[in-house]
């Protein structure tokens, strides 16, 4: 397949986002300014995210290698709102720091391009390229605080255990091509129908084990509360929300196109994984004292959630994982963004603070910063799923996914994962509304609200309450991503 | 319209006080009373002018009927409305919960003094929610309220409540409760979910409406277990024995108005769904539990009634006489006899009353001896000038003295559930001789005795004597003359018995006419 204009025209968004990061690196080389650094990439991510209401018209096409679906579409959306968060973010939080602050986003705009490019893939080699190019730029971005000592541990962490996955990724892929002689999605689907043999069910399985490793699935899924704990807020928030669609994504296309995936053994493994998955996270979390590291457990608990729709695998489950998607994106831009802004007047340099995550920084909070609180409420009610949030819809979706295909065992996984969700979520928000006590305060800016910072996390809570209100709008837009798919 | 203003106007009103909070203490305090007063004031109107006794009395109809309705489209994915109905069930119930919201609001008029903005906010949701609860009759609806009103109830516990003894700290309790009914709702939710695709595997369609789910044909073992789902998250709620554990503390650790508005309201809610959802939907399934539940209702008679005897925290007894109270109920419920269900209805609308009552009391006799236990109470008769007096009222109600609504309600549910479970009944009437006993242990361990102290204390003042007698003549006036509220009823009543299938009952007691 040659490449024309329209498959050109369709791959704007990379194309755009690549085109920024050259202009932004460009301009570093030129020139240091921080603010206007920043507002050239939130310029290029704004227009690769206009860029797709073109390319919406053209779906569903097939460039060489990429697919250009509602799929894609819909994690391109995603995965460029979650970017021009961090950025707007990574603004409030780096406006205090000492060092080299521009290449942040240079770094963040490579991974974007990276996120677009592993979520439209439809060939193995498209797909290595997307994940590398996602992760790498995260090593910097997490160890970006170098001075501070968990950031550093957090970027070499990630980098090593992350390197390891990739190693299996690979080793899976070559059984993969050993078996079949095929790299891309297609072929290996035909090639294998749907029986596996030992040397295909080793490198799906180890493919699986790859990125499960990226979404932090239950055995896999040590790195997380330290690298979320040490990352910079920004930083932190990127790797939960975009790399995790992305990669969830991915995923989700080749549990879809490939039935080797669907195989028996390989499916009651997975779906054994997803209830590990929803207890572990849940359970760990119960205990934590901080933040970070709490939202790093609660992330892996609800890719517990999301399992089960790949488990299921048919019927809503593409609806159903796309909604859940939108609810957990919008729930975590909003509750990282809140420890972002509050720590961001503590990132001084190179011997910097460590981000404000503590819990007892949040005690009593409401009563100094009561819409801040609010937002984090709202998220917070979201992760646990309580009506008129979003995260009930999400949640609503799962269960009747689940109750749909009749698995009672995931069922109750969830709601059960739910009932202990609960317990933390609750133990975070009253202790936003207790007494303030006299231990050291931390505070977000005065003038939060009027920063870019905070229009993302206002605008983030408000579109939490808006789509748990209603929903509609956002169902028929996800119930013609899965019509587009199916076609 | 007005049955959505009746949702929006406590929502609204919570706001507004929040934001009064900047103009002093005393504002939200006067928003939130005239936020309730309003509510009340619209039902009581519907009331007055609607028509709720000959909607559907005696016909055999085949769809239900309402009185009022309204209903728009809201998720049309999966076939989901916002659809409001009243009849005369819910509007008693929502009567009940605009009466009870107005002496909350009162109650806490000089208990709540820290965060009064965001008190009344918590208050009014939780109230708003419980009418969703009561309007609303499509099943996603219904639990989205459902929910919704468990996170203010949970603030409220934990932001205002007392810390009991070690061990029980309000938080915890608040947690205890929170997590209890949510676990348990989502457990309807799957039922909820497993009816719908019932019905969608029949029809094609999705639908979460009372009326189309209804007619849905289950196999006898797949409405058994859908039937259960809802069981769990009502039976938590009312709450039944086994799964009871969360009441005593969250009423003895909430302020005093969370505890009139759980014990007034919020138990009624679990009453409330099974009447509405569990029973009508699937009447074989419930017809052949209702041995079980009966039995249930039974324990709880008898479990609430020994507990309450042994407590020593004064609100922990009246939360165990609450679980007592609801055992009735249960039995009741699950009778579905028309006399036994009207009985329900009566006797829902009197323990509201009296726990109130008993609820606000004993805030009173915190806020003046600052102890809630009763070890450091005794000989209190003389000293508080007429809330002893109050007391003796409200105690004697709540033990079912002829004259107080609470007998009416108690004996119309043992007379209905006769015919069905003699057995049942006869051993539930025992509970009447423990309920006068935990009744009689409270006034003599609190009011006579030797006293603890000397000096007279505090008197009632306007509001708190007020606020007593009103409830007070309501008990009386529904123990003496129940017709108005039996007649309201007895068309929802009705249509749940025609439902349930039970066997017919002579109605000529029940609206006074051959």
């Amino acid at each position: 397949m040659t490449l024309t204009a329209t498959h050109l025209l369709a791959l704007a968004p990379p194309i755009l986002v690549c085109i920024t990061a050259i202009v932004v690196m460009l301009a570093i080389a030129w020139r240091r300014h921080h603010t206007g650094i920043a507002i050239v990439t939130v310029v290029g991510l704004n227009l690769a995210l206009l860029s797709l209401i073109g390319v919406w018209r053209m779906a569903p096409l097939a460039a060489p290698m990429l697919a250009i679906d509602g799929l894609a579409i819909f994690a391109a959306v995603l995965i460029l709102v979650a970017a021009l968060a961090c950025a707007t973010l990574a603004h409030a939080y780096l406006a205090q720091h000492s060092g080299p602050r521009e290449e942040f986003y240079l770094l963040l705009l490579c991974a974007t391009a990276g996120g677009l490019v592993l979520s439209a893939s439809t060939h193995l080699a498209t797909l290595f390229f997307g994940l590398e190019l996602l992760s790498i730029p995260l090593y910097g971005m997490l160890a970006y605080v170098y001075g501070e000592r968990r950031s550093l541990e957090a970027g070499v962490k990630y980098l090593v255990l992350s390197a390891t996955a990739t190693t299996f990724l690979l080793f899976g892929m070559a059984l993969l091509y050993a078996e079949t002689g095929h790299l891309d999605v297609a072929g290996l689907a035909a090639r294998l129908g749907g029986e596996l043999g030992a040397w295909g069910l080793a490198g799906a399985a180890l493919m699986m084990m790859g990125l499960a490793f990226k979404l932090s699935v239950v055995p896999f899924h040590m790195w997380t509360p330290d690298v979320y704990q040490g990352g910079p807020g920004p930083a932190a928030t990127f790797l939960a929300t975009a790399s995790k669609v992305a990669v969830f994504v991915v995923l989700l296309r080749l549990v879809i196109t490939a039935p080797a995936f669907q195989d028996g053994w390989l499916h009651n493994v997975l779906a054994v994984l997803a209830i590990l998955t929803m207890l572990v996270g849940n359970l760990l979390a119960l205990t934590q004292s901080n933040l970070k590291r709490l939202l790093g457990y609660s992330s892996i608990a609800h890719f517990g959630y999301l399992l089960t729709a790949l488990v299921i695998g048919d019927g809503l489950s593409v609806e159903a994982s796309a909604v859940y998607l939108v609810t957990y994106l919008l729930a975590t831009l909003g509750a990282f963004g809140v420890v972002t802004l509050l720590s961001s007047p503590y990132v001084t340099g190179t011997q910097g603070g460590e981000d404000t995550a503590a819990l007892h920084h949040y005690r009593g909070l409401f009563w100094r910063r009561p819409y801040l609180t609010a937002v984090l409420t709202i998220t917070l009610l979201s992760l646990a799923g309580i009506p008129f949030t979003a995260g009930f819809i999400g949640k609503f979706y799962i269960i009747a996914l689940g109750v749909e295909a009749e698995r009672w065992w995931l069922v109750a996984a969830v709601i059960l994962g739910s009932a202990i969700g609960l317990f933390y979520y609750l133990r975070v928000m009253v202790t936003l509304f207790l007494a303030e006590a006299g231990m050291q305060r931390r505070d977000a800016p005065e003038n939060w609200a009027i920063q870019a910072g905070g229009v993302v996390v206002l605008g983030a809570a408000a579109l939490v309450v808006v789509l748990g209100i209603y929903p509609a709008p956002m169902i028929d837009w996800m119930h013609h991503i899965e019509v587009l798919v199916g076609g | 319209m007005t049955l959505f203003w009746l949702i929006l106007i406590p929502f609204i009103g919570g706001l507004l006080c929040w934001q009064a909070e900047r103009f002093g203490d005393l504002l939200p305090r006067w928003i939130a009373l005239a936020t309730m007063l309003i509510e009340l004031a619209i039902t009581l109107g519907l009331w007055f002018h609607g028509d709720y006794h000959l909607a559907n009395a005696g016909m055999a109809s085949d769809s239900v009927r309402w009185s009022m309705e309204w209903r728009v489209a809201w998720i049309p994915r999966f076939g989901i409305e916002v659809h409001l109905a009243l009849d005369g069930l819910s509007l008693v119930l929502i009567a009940l919960t605009g009466f009870l919201g107005v002496l909350a609001v009162l109650c806490s008029w000089h208990e709540i003094v820290r965060r009064v903005g965001f008190f009344h906010l918590n208050l009014l949701w939780i109230l708003g929610g419980v009418v969703g609860v009561f309007l609303a009759i499509d099943l996603f609806l219904f639990f989205f309220f459902w929910e919704m009103m468990l996170v203010p109830m949970y603030f409220l516990i934990a932001l205002w409540g007392h810390s009991g003894s070690e061990g029980r700290t309000r938080i915890r309790a608040a947690t205890k409760f929170f997590i209890y009914t949510q676990a348990s709702g989502l457990v309807m939710l799957v039922s909820i979910l497993g009816l719908v695709f019932a019905h969608h595997a029949n029809t094609g369609e999705y639908s979460f409406a009372y009326a189309t789910l209804m007619q849905t044909p289950l196999s006898e073992s797949t409405a058994m277990w859908l039937m259960l789902g809802f069981f769990v998250a009502f039976a938590v709620k009312l709450p039944v024995v086994p799964v009871h554990g969360w009441l005593p503390d969250a009423h003895a650790q909430a302020p005093t108005a969370g505890s009139v508005d759980l014990a007034g309201i919020l138990l009624k809610t679990a009453a409330y769904g099974m009447l509405r959802f569990a029973l009508p939907l699937f009447p074989e399934a419930s017809q052949a539990f209702a041995p079980v539940a009966m039995t249930l209702g039974v324990i709880g008679i008898f479990y609430g009634a020994l507990l309450a005897c042994g407590q020593q925290d004064i609100k922990r007894l009246i939360a165990y006489t609450s679980i007592a109270h609801m055992g009735f109920v249960l039995i009741g419920i699950y009778a579905g006899t028309p006399l036994a269900l009207q009985g329900v209805v009566l006797m829902m609308v009197a323990h509201a009353f009296s726990a109130a009552g008993l609820f606000i009391l004993s805030g009173q006799l915190y806020e003046r001896l600052h102890t809630r236990d009763m070890r450091e109470m005794g000989g209190l008769w003389g000293r508080l000038g007429s809330l002893p007096g109050f007391s003796l009222c409200f105690v004697a109600a709540s033990l079912g003295m002829p004259g107080t609504a609470n007998f009416l309600g108690e004996f119309l549910i043992l007379f209905g559930s006769f015919p069905v479970a003699p057995w049942v009944v006869v051993i539930a009437s025992v509970g009447l001789v423990l309920a006068a006993i935990y009744s009689l242990l409270l006034m003599q361990r609190v009011y006579f005795g030797p006293p603890q102290g000397e000096g007279m204390l505090a008197d009632l003042d306007h509001r708190e004597y007020v606020m007593l007698l009103t409830l007070l003549v309501l008990v009386l006036l529904f123990g003496l003359y129940p017709q108005p509220l039996l007649d309201t009823t007895a068309a929802a009543m009705g249509e749940v018995q025609r439902l349930f299938g039970a066997v017919p009952q002579s109605t000529t007691l029940l609206t006074g006419m051959p």
